[in-house]
C-alpha cells in the first residue's frame, strides 16, 4: 500500500471523511463554493477497490479540490460569479480527466475572486474567503479558496490558476507552496478563461513534492488546446532532494527597492544567503521593463477578458433577468446583475483599450511591450538557472483595505506579473515569517518548461529553512 | 451628365467540410435543431477552438484556382459583437492577415472575358440561425447546428461595371467552387451568400462615389435586379440633388426595392484583436503542393480544351463544361462514340432535357455514357436515324435496357431499301392529292409535311436523306 505516495489512511474513504469533517469545522473560512460530498465518497470507494486490485493510478489516495473555474462534469462550476450560479458543465476539463485517470478524488470546488479577477478573494459572489491564521486578513487571490483549503487542511492539494500571480500570491500569504506553470504546460481546455494568453493552472500544496507530483499528472500536450505545448513531461521527483551547488541564480534587483515590506526583504535575503552558503552562485540581475509590467498586464488581460466574458449573455446557460423584455434588455439586465463590480470594471477597461481609435495606443502598444519583456527575460536568463524574488511586496492585508482602490490592489501583482507576461514557470515557497507570525514567500522563476529547476531549489529551501507552523 | 456604377462583391462561401471549422461537430444540413453541437460551438466556458485542417485545404484550393497569394503565416482574430445566434460573443475570423490575397476571377461578358481582381479571401466561422416564426410565441428560436461551420469570405475589387457582370461573377464563382468540391454553391439555400457594394460617379471622375451595401440577394436574378435598382436609385437621387448616404440595405425581392437597414454612424466597432486561443496558421510549400495535386481541371481550362481538341464551338464548349459532372459525362461518352459533335448534340439535347424533366443528377440517369455511346455508334453506322435515336434514348432512360436490344425490339433499324421507300411515297402521293398539287405549284414548305407522312408510314425507320431525294425526284 505504501507504494501510493498520497495514501494517508487505511482507506481513501477514511481520508475523504477526514477532510469532509475538516471542511465542515472550517466552513467560516468560506474556502469552498461546492463540496462534492457524495461524489467524493463514491469515488473513494471505487479507488479503494482499485487499490485492492493493484490497478489504481499514481494519485490514488490524493484528496484534491479545484478552483471553481475548472469545469467538472456533473459538479457545479461557477467561476465565483452569480452569472454562473447554476451552471453544471456537461464536460470535464482535460486536466480533470488526467486527475481522474490517476485516481485522485475531487472533494469540491474552491472559492475564488469572481472570474479570477482580484488579489484578495473578496470579489466572489459567494462571499469573501478568510485568512486561516487571522480571520480579519485576506488570504490573497484569486486562488484564495485553494490556498486556504490547503493551509487549513481541508484538502491535500488544490489546483489554482494564474493570470497574474493568482496562485503564488495566496500561496505566499497562506504559507503554502504554489506553482505557476509554463504557459502551454497544462491544457486550458475546460478552464474558464479570464485572459487566454496568460491563464495557466497549477497546484497549491503543503510541500514541493506534493506540488511536483500533481504537476506531472496535469501537464502535457492536449489536442483540445491549440496553445498547449508538445514538450515532454519529465518525472519531477528526480529534482527533489538535490543540492544547489553550482547553480547560477539571479536576484531581481527591482524587487528590493523601497516599497517592499522590510520583513519580507529581510527574510528573502536570508534565504538567498542560505543558498549561497550551500554553493549557489548568486548574481544581481535587473529587468528594467518590469516597471511597465502592471500597466501592460492590465491592458492585455482586460482586453482578452472583455471578449472572453461576452458569452455570458443571458441567452443560453447563464443567469438571465426574468423580467427583461427584448434582446437589449436581456443583455443589459442579465449582465449588469450577473457580474460584480470588479468584473464590470475590467470588461469596460478591456472594451475601451480595443476600441477603434484607442487600439494602437493601448492594445497594440501593450503587445509590443510584452514582446520586449519576453526578449529581456530571455536575455537575463542567459547563463542562469533561476531568478529569485519575493513573491509579494507586502504581507496579508486587512479585508476591505484595498477593495475600493483598484490601483493599490493591482500593485499587489507587481512581482508576479513578469512570469505571466513572459510565460515562464515560477514557484512560490514559504521562506520565513514576519514577527506577527504571518508567512512570507520567495519565488523561484525558471526558463520555460524548466519547472524541474523550480522544484529543485524550492525543495531545498523547504528542507533547509526553519519556518513556524 | 452620364454616370457609371462601380460594384464590388463580398461572397460568403459555406464550405462542405465534414466537420465544423473549430470543433468535431457534423455539418450535415437539415438535421433536428441543436443536435449538431458541442461545448466548443455552443461557447461554453473553457471550451477551446481547434482548427479543422480540411478548412485550410479548401481555402488553398480556392486560392490556387483564383491565382491568389497564399500567406505562409495568417492570423485568426476575434470579431466582437453581441447577437443571440453568435454563441461566444465574438466570431473567429481573419482580419489583417488573411490566408489569401490578390487573386482574380475570370468572367464572361458580352464583350468577351474579363478578369475581376480579388482583394482577399479569409477563413471564418458561421453563426447559428434565429427562428422568428409563429412557433415561438413572444420569443425567438435558436438553432446552433450551423454555428461554427466554416466559411470563406471573398472580397472583390470594385471592378465590376454592371449588374450583368455581377451575376456573371457569382455564376463563375459558383461554378468554380462546385468544380473544386468545396461548396454546394446554392444561393437559395444560403450556402453561397452575396453582398454588393454599389456606388456611382460621373463618367470621367476619379473619385469613387459614396457606397451603399446591399444584402439579401439570394439568386442570380435578384443580384441583377437589386443592383440595377440601386444604381438607378442612386443616379436619380444625385440628379435630384440628394446626397447618397453610406448605408447598408436589404433587397426586398417581393417589392423589388432596397430598404435601408442601418447607417454608417451606428455601425458596430468590432474591436478585432488576435485570437489568443489559436496559434498562427502556417502554410508551407509542401502543403500547397499536396493540395495542388488534388486540384481538378478548372472550368476555363476545360472549355478551352474542348474547343481546341474537339473542334466544338465556344458556346457548346461552355455549355458542356458548365458543370464538372456534365463535362465528365460528355468525355466518358466520347470514349465510346468517338464523335465529338454528335455526342455534344445528344448531351446538350437529350441528356440535358431528361435531367431537367427528372431532376436527377447526370450520374443518376439510366443512360450511362456507355449506353449513350452505343446509341451514337448506331447512329453513326446509319443503323438508325435521328428520330429512332431519340426513341431509343427515351426507352433506355426509362428502362436502362441495352440500346441495340431496344432497336431490335421496336424494329427501329433504319430502312435504306429504296423500293420499300418508293412504295411508301407512292401511297402518300395517292392519299394527299391536294398537297401534291400545291407542292407542285410552288409551296415548297410542304416538303416537311410529306417527310412526316413517310416517316409515319415507316414508323420512323426511313432514312430522311433518302426520303428527301426521292421526294424531289417524284414531285418535280
Ligand atoms: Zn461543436
Amino acid at each position: 500500500m505504501s507504494s501510493y505516495f498520497f495514501l494517508e489512511d487505511n482507506s481513501v474513504e477514511t481520508t475523504v471523511k477526514k477532510y469532509l469533517k475538516k471542511i465542515d469545522e472550517n466552513s467560516h473560512l468560506n474556502a469552498f463554493i461546492t463540496v462534492a460530498e457524495n461524489y467524493a465518497l463514491e469515488q473513494a470507494k471505487i479507488v479503494d477497490e482499485k487499490i485492492k486490485n493493484r490497478t489504481a493510478g499514481k494519485l490514488a489516495g490524493l484528496v484534491i479540490s479545484l478552483k471553481d473555474l475548472i469545469c467538472t462534469k456533473g459538479i457545479r462550476t461557477t467561476a465565483g460569479s452569480k452569472i454562473l450560479e447554476n451552471f453544471i458543465p456537461p464536460y470535464d476539463a482535460s486536466l480533470v480527466k488526467n486527475l481522474k485517470n490517476e485516481d485522485a478524488v475531487i472533494i469540491g470546488k474552491n472559492n475564488l475572486d469572481e472570474f479570477a479577477m482580484g488579489s484578495s478573494n473578496e470579489t466572489s459572489a459567494f462571499g469573501k474567503v478568510l485568512h486561516p491564521l487571522d480571520n480579519s486578513l485576506v488570504p490573497g487571490g484569486s486562488s484564495g479558496g485553494s490556498a486556504v483549503s490547503v493551509a487549513a487542511g481541508l484538502s491535500r492539494v488544490s489546483l489554482g490558476s494564474e493570470t497574474g500571480g493568482s496562485i503564488r500570491q495566496p500561496a505566499a500569504f497562506c504559507g503554502v507552496v504554489g506553482l505557476k506553470t509554463t504557459y502551454g504546460r497544462v491544457s486550458r481546455y475546460g478552464v474558464t478563461a479570464f485572459a487566454s494568453s496568460f491563464d495557466q493552472v497549477g497546484p497549491i500544496g503543503k510541500t514541493v513534492e506534493d506540488v511536483a507530483r500533481v504537476t506531472e499528472v496535469i501537464s502535457g500536450f492536449d489536442k483540445m488546446d491549440s496553445t498547449s505545448a508538445p514538450n515532454s513531461v519529465p518525472d519531477y521527483t528526480q529534482f527533489l532532494n538535490q543540492d544547489v551547488k553550482g547553480l547560477k541564480m539571479g536576484v531581481l534587483k527591482e524587487c528590493f527597492d523601497e516599497g517592499v515590506d522590510p520583513e519580507i526583504k529581510k527574510s528573502v535575503l536570508e534565504t538567498i544567503e542560505l543558498l549561497r552558503k550551500n554553493g549557489a552562485e548568486i548574481k544581481e540581475v535587473s529587468l528594467p521593463l518590469l516597471k511597465y509590467g502592471i500597466a501592460t498586464y492590465y491592458i492585455l488581460t482586460t482586453a482578452e477578458a472583455s471578449a472572453n466574458l461576452a458569452r455570458y449573455d443571458g441567452i443560453r446557460y447563464t443567469y438571465r433577468n426574468g423580467e427583461a423584455k427584448g434582446l437589449d434588455e436581456v443583455y443589459v439586465k442579465s449582465r449588469s446583475e450577473g457580474f460584480g463590480t470588479e468584473v464590470k470594471r475590467r470588461i469596460m477597461l478591456g472594451t475601451y483599450v480595443l476600441s477603434a481609435g484607442y487600439y494602437d495606443a493601448f492594445y497594440a502598444k501593450g503587445q509590443k511591450v510584452r514582446t520586449l519583456m519576453q526578449k529581456e527575460m530571455n536575455e537575463t536568463f542567459a547563463g542562469l538557472d533561476c531568478i529569485l524574488a519575493p513573491t509579494t511586496p507586502n504581507l496579508p492585508f486587512k479585508a476591505g483595505e484595498k477593495l475600493d482602490d483598484p490601483l493599490k490592489m493591482y500593485l499587489n501583482d507587481i512581482f508576479t506579473v513578469s512570469a505571466n507576461l513572459t510565460g515562464i514557470p515560477s514557484l512560490s515557497v514559504p521562506c520565513g515569517n514576519a514577527k506577527n507570525g504571518l508567512p512570507i514567500g520567495i519565488q523561484i522563476m525558471a526558463k520555460s518548461f524548466d519547472e524541474g529547476m523550480t522544484f529543485r531549489v524550492g525543495d531545498f529551501i523547504e528542507k533547509n529553512i526553519k519556518i513556524l507552523a | 451628365m452620364d454616370y457609371e456604377p462601380i460594384i464590388g462583391l463580398e461572397v460568403h462561401i459555406q464550405l462542405k467540410t465534414k466537420t465544423k471549422a473549430f470543433c468535431g461537430c457534423s455539418t450535415t444540413y437539415g438535421s433536428e435543431e441543436n443536435t449538431q453541437t458541442c461545448p466548443v460551438c455552443l461557447g461554453m466556458l473553457g471550451a477551446l477552438p481547434v482548427l479543422n485542417e480540411e478548412v485550410v485545404n479548401f481555402a488553398i484550393k480556392l486560392g490556387l484556382a483564383t491565382e491568389s497569394e497564399i500567406a505562409s503565416k495568417s492570423i485568426f482574430s476575434r470579431k466582437n459583437y453581441f447577437y443571440p445566434d453568435l454563441t461566444k460573443g465574438y466570431q473567429i475570423s481573419q482580419y489583417d492577415k488573411p490566408i489569401l490575397e490578390n487573386g482574380k476571377l475570370e468572367i464572361e461578358t458580352e464583350n468577351g472575358s474579363k478578369k475581376i481582381g480579388i482583394t482577399r479571401i479569409h477563413i471564418e466561422e458561421d453563426t447559428g440561425k434565429s427562428n422568428h416564426s409563429e412557433t415561438f410565441v413572444n420569443s425567438t428560436g435558436l438553432d446552433f447546428n450551423r454555428c461554427g461551420t466554416a466559411l470563406l469570405e471573398m472580397v472583390s475589387e470594385p471592378e465590376i461595371s454592371n449588374s450583368k457582370e455581377a451575376s456573371a461573377y457569382i455564376a463563375a464563382l459558383r461554378q468554380l467552387v462546385r468544380y473544386l468540391g468545396i461548396c454546394d454553391g446554392n444561393l437559395e439555400e444560403g450556402s453561397m451568400r452575396c453582398d454588393a457594394n454599389i456606388s456611382v460617379r460621373p463618367v470621367g471622375q476619379e473619385k469613387f462615389g459614396t457606397k451603399v451595401e446591399v444584402k439579401n440577394m439570394n439568386s442570380l436574378r435578384n443580384v441583377e435586379k437589386a443592383i440595377d435598382y440601386e444604381i438607378k436609385r442612386q443616379i436619380q437621387d444625385i440628379k435630384n440633388g440628394k446626397e447618397i448616404q453610406q448605408v447598408t440595405c436589404l433587397w426586398n425581392a417581393e417589392k423589388g426595392i432596397t430598404i435601408p437597414m442601418r447607417s454608417k454612424e451606428d455601425s458596430d466597432d468590432y474591436r478585432y484583436f488576435p485570437e489568443p486561443d489559436l496559434v498562427p496558421l502556417l502554410v508551407n510549400e509542401n502543403w500547397i503542393n499536396e493540395v495542388e495535386r488534388t486540384l481538378p481541371e478548372l472550368p476555363s481550362a476545360k472549355r478551352n480544351r474542348f474547343q481546341k481538341d474537339f473542334k466544338l464551338s465556344a458556346y457548346d464548349s461552355g455549355v458542356l463544361s458548365a458543370s464538372k459532372e456534365i463535362a465528365d459525362y460528355f468525355e466518358e461518352t466520347l470514349k465510346f462514340s468517338k464523335d465529338p459533335k454528335q455526342t455534344a448534340n445528344l448531351v446538350m439535347g437529350e441528356v440535358m432535357r431528361i435531367l431537367k424533366e427528372t431532376k436527377l443528377e447526370v450520374n443518376e440517369i439510366k443512360v450511362t455514357p456507355e449506353k449513350l455511346g452505343e446509341i451514337l455508334t448506331l447512329l453513326k453506322g446509319k443503323k438508325i436515324n435521328q428520330q429512332a435515336a431519340k426513341t431509343i434514348f427515351d426507352e433506355v432512360a426509362e428502362t436502362g435496357e441495352k440500346p441495340e436490344k431496344v432497336m431490335k425490339a421496336k424494329g427501329l433499324e433504319q430502312v435504306l431499301d429504296s423500293n420499300e421507300m418508293e412504295t411508301w411515297l407512292e401511297e402518300v402521293i395517292a392519299e394527299n392529292p391536294n398537297e401534291v398539287e400545291r407542292f407542285k405549284n410552288g409551296e415548297r414548305q410542304l416538303q416537311g409535311f410529306f417527310m412526316g407522312q413517310i416517316m409515319k408510314k415507316s414508323r420512323g425507320k426511313a432514312n430522311p436523306g433518302m426520303v428527301a431525294k426521292l421526294l424531289n425526284q417524284k414531285l418535280n
